[in-house]
């Protein structure tokens, strides 16, 4: 059967059996295999992708479902060459030992921010909460998305002081 | 590498059109609904369909929560995440966010639905234990219209439900009554499994705080999701005590069938079923009196 989704912004078709599953899709087909492939049982969300803008464990989605809506993955989480603030936390505060849970855990950590711009580190676990890290390095996870918080409630703060005193002038 | 076995995958648009299909394909085709039990047992090859439709673009006709005088309508495609995060729900009845929070993780309820859980009749499910404490009833269309059974004559056995090969869950319905509340509780090994034991419970209370119907649904101890009818009968038209818990739990470790395995022994699980449901009852109670537990 021929599937056509958005991934990352960009239209994609390929033909595909009914049976393939979301992550080697994005894997196999698309070579874009920032999204890892790790316990196929919907457990360990190192899969974890966006359909529609909800993170979702790829291993547990038929390509076929993701037909006609749009996907993001790891790749596409950096803008016009800059990364995005969550992969930046995970650069600073050291949120990666061996690096196989991280995709799906900035995935989610993006997803958690766009909701909840300010997560206390019990939102922060809990929304990992689906998530493995064989490396137990959730401490620094957790440290690397509130980070990622600060810095963009710096940039909040100073475009927000920029549209004030923009008006009052 | 899990995969499932070959299977040709079809979409529909309409309660209508999944109808008119499955009436067509008969037992040889399932539907998919959020997908995060069939599709693992799909891999592990415990179940194989020549045709799977994919109901998920149904989300817009049957992915809702509608609260009317008397009666609270979802719909079967309410994703989880949905029914976590409905105030209106959560307030009519406590059990569901309680529920939902245990449910999985948040990922997975992104993508589960109501109707999924249900038809999907695991022993361990929580929605089934919820939609029972709740003396829910589910609405189920087919050719011919639809029927409404209920919770107990809907689930016939593990993975077993009422709906046909040519029907589909699309709501499932839940009578408001006055002066009542619930509770869910659940022991986990670990964060996002499946229970060890969970048990829910509702209590109505009349005019002189004496319990005027109560009731316990339990999950994950035996095969067997009903209701106890036993814990109502021993509640009704009494003050609701410390003491009249305890029997209630004693019933309900006595109604239930657990099985030893990896998550426990059967004692156990008999044990559990006891404390979790003198705990939801207890729970449940406090609410009503507008204790916030």
């Amino acid at each position: 059967m021929q599937v056509s989704m958005t991934v990352n912004g960009e239209e994609v078709t390929r033909e595909i059996e009914g049976r393939l599953l979301l992550v080697h899709f994005l894997r196999d087909h698309l070579r874009l295999t920032g999204t890892h492939w790790g316990c196929d049982t919907s457990n360990c969300g190192t899969c974890v992708v966006w359909l529609d803008g909800e993170p979702v464990k790829s291993c547990t989605v038929l390509a076929a479902m993701a037909g006609g809506h749009e996907v993001r993955t790891v790749e596409g989480l950096e803008q016009n060459g800059e990364l995005d603030p969550v992969q930046r936390g995970f650069v600073e505060c050291h949120g990666l030992q061996c690096g196989f849970c991280t995709p799906g855990m900035m995935m989610t950590a993006r997803a958690l921010l766009d909701r909840n711009p300010d997560p206390s580190d019990t939102e922060i676990r809990e929304a990992i909460s689906g998530q493995i890290c064989r490396c137990t390095g959730y401490a620094t996870i957790v440290r690397s998305v509130r980070w990622a918080a600060a810095e963009e409630a710096g940039t909040r703060t100073s475009l927000e002081t920029q549209a004030t005193s923009g008006s009052a002038s | 590498m899990q995969v499932p076995a070959p299977f040709e995958y079809q979409r529909v648009g309409s309660v209508s059109e999944a109808v008119a299909l499955l009436d067509r394909l008969g037992d040889t085709a399932r539907l998919v609904a959020g997908g995060h039990s069939l599709i693992p047992m799909m891999k592990l090859r415990l179940a194989n369909f020549e045709y799977l439709i994919d109901i998920n673009d149904l989300h817009d006709e049957l992915g809702y929560v509608r609260v009317e005088p008397g009666l609270i309508r979802i719909g079967a495609m309410t994703r989880h995440r949905e029914l976590l995060e409905s105030d209106e729900l959560a307030a009519a009845f406590p059990v569901f966010r309680d529920a939902e929070r245990v449910i999985a993780d948040p990922v997975v309820r992104n993508r589960g639905t109501l109707g999924g859980s249900l038809c999907q009749a695991d022993p361990s499910e929580d929605l089934s234990a919820v939609c029972t404490t709740l003396d829910a009833s589910c609405v189920i269309q087919g050719m011919d219209g639809e029927r409404v059974v209920s919770m107990e004559d809907f689930h016939r056995g593990p993975y077993e439900t009422a709906v046909g090969d040519a029907e589909i869950l699309t709501e499932v319905r839940i009578p408001v009554r006055p002066n009542g509340s619930s509770a869910y509780e659940k022991v986990e090994r670990r964060a996002g499994d499946w229970a060890v034991v969970s048990a829910g419970a509702a209590v109505w209370l009349d005019g002189d705080g004496l319990i005027a119907d109560a009731r316990v649904g339990l999950a994950a101890v035996g095969p067997n999701t009903a209701g106890i009818p036993g814990i109502a009968d021993a509640l009704r038209g009494r003050h609701p005590t410390e003491e009249l818990y305890g029997r209630a739990g004693d019933i309900a470790a006595e109604a239930c069938s657990p099985v030893t395995d990896r998550r426990g022994s059967a004692e156990y699980k008999r044990h559990l079923a006891r404390e979790l449901t003198v705990r939801v009852l207890r729970r449940a109670v406090a609410r009503i009196d507008g204790q916030e537990v």
